[in-house]
């Protein structure tokens, strides 16, 4: 649990958190997409923010990764149909889950990013449809409390080239995978998509869980 | 775990990283992979797709991302609000015992096998509608051992996955974890092994017909 006195200080004086830190971003023209200095090693920065924010309820890290992605879940939320009012307080709930559930986020199977795009989407399905979602059991044996740093490594390194690979699809089948995701299209209106770059990555999670079956039997 | 040859497609597997397929539907994906690390691993590219988007959400806002606000984020946090959904989503630890149903179905049941409140719908099959949002229905079937499934065919989509026993159609054999995916053009009889009585999760996005007369009739009643 976050202290008092954090709670009565300004954001602002927050250790390792910069003073335009809760800026409205809209303000800031040119918003950079990598707020990372280049000396971090950006395949693994975020992870590490996590597990500073698991390991020792680290409040400037907290804060770094809600200036990166609380905008991100809230600008999500709203291409998926939520007005502001929701979207706001849809993206609140869901940063403070993140604090809490910082334990359950396995980095040899998931980057942060996705880690936090499938709490905002059951956050959606919660707010916006009104439905529950049925979600598959967790495994007994993970995540590993300290997964493997190569793993975490390789995992982290294919998804950026799952970003890369995304980034070079045509516009068309692009912006159809877009709409899916944001909602726009019922499940009916999706099509078979073929020639999705998901192979590798689809290989790397599934020798993750290998693993961890293997090391925690 | 049980050898698994039928397995979700990449269509119904978009959809419920998306989370756009109906709940009914999402509760048979849920309980496959419950079972299945092959789609499990297929799941989490769907899902990396997701975060991908998320992380580039900023290039859609032509640079006017939203704000939100910190302060009332960790007061959030400090009044301990959030616990309750994130407890809702949260994973739930499987249970050590192979011979019970997933979590994620019992969630639906509100118990194991034995909480299920069968209804008999003829032919010695009995069913268990289970509670969801209205888009599609999903419902629990018993079949004996050696026993056929009214002939039937399909209006719209229906996903069924084995839970117990195996049955077999005039086109391939499903046993525990196998997924069968029923399109309008399927016309199919499916029959139970001998041996375990069969128990599959069914969901459907339309009523199934079928074929019998007395089964038609029948049928309104039945609320299958």
């Amino acid at each position: 649990m976050l202290t008092g006195a954090l709670l009565n200080e300004k954001p602002d004086a927050m250790p390792g958190l910069a003073p335009h830190g809760v800026q409205p971003e809209g303000k800031r023209k040119g918003f950079q997409r990598r707020k990372v200095p280049a000396d971090v090693n950006t395949d693994t920065h975020w992870v590490e923010i996590v597990a500073r924010i698991r390991q020792s309820q680290d409040q400037a890290a907290f804060a770094e990764l809600f200036q990166h992605f609380a905008p991100r879940v809230k600008a999500f939320l709203i291409k998926s149909g939520a007005d502001a009012g929701m979207a706001e307080e849809c993206a609140q709930d869901v940063m403070a889950t993140l604090w809490r559930k910082a334990h359950l986020f396995d980095p040899s199977r998931a980057s942060v990013a996705t880690w936090i795009f499938t709490i905002a989407r059951n956050r959606r399905i919660d707010m916006l449809r009104k439905e529950r979602r049925p979600e598959p059991d967790e495994l007994t044996w993970g995540p590993a409390p300290e997964p493997d740093a190569a793993d975490v490594m390789e995992l982290q390194q294919e998804n950026n080239r799952l970003a890369e690979a995304m980034a070079e699809l045509p516009e068309k089948q692009r912006v159809l995978i877009q709409k899916a995701y944001f909602g726009d299209l019922s499940h009916s209106e999706i099509a078979e998509q073929t020639g999705l770059p998901l192979g590798t990555i689809k290989s790397r999670i599934r020798l993750a869980l290998e693993r961890l079956r293997h090391v925690m039997k | 775990m049980n050898e698994i040859k039928h397995h979700l497609t990449d269509k119904i597997l978009l959809g419920y990283a998306a989370g756009t397929l109906p709940e009914a539907f999402s509760l048979v994906v849920a309980t496959h992979i419950s079972m299945c690390d092959e789609c499990r691993a297929r799941l989490g590219a769907f899902d990396a797709i997701g975060g991908t988007l998320l992380e580039s959400s900023d290039d859609l806002m032509d640079g006017n991302m939203p704000a939100v606000d910190f302060d009332a984020t960790l007061e959030r946090i400090e009044a301990g609000s959030g616990d309750e959904e994130a407890e809702k989503s949260a994973p739930i630890e499987a249970p050590e015992s192979a011979s019970t149903l997933p979590v994620a179905l019992q969630n639906y049941i509100g118990g194991d096998l034995d909480a299920v409140k069968w209804r008999p719908v003829g032919m010695g099959v009995r069913q268990a509608i289970l509670k969801t949002s209205r888009s599609a229905s999903v419902r629990l079937l018993h079949i004996p051992a050696g026993t056929a499934v009214p002939d039937h065919g399909h209006h719209g989509t229906e996903m069924t996955i084995v839970l117990q026993g195996a049955f077999r159609d005039e086109f391939d054999r499903f046993g525990p974890g196998d997924v069968e995916i029923a399109t309008e053009d399927l016309e199919h009889t499916p029959v139970a092994e001998e041996g375990v009585d069969c128990i599959c999760l069914a969901a459907t996005d339309a009523p199934l017909k079928f074929n019998g007369l007395l089964q038609r009739i029948a049928q309104p009643f039945l609320k299958i």
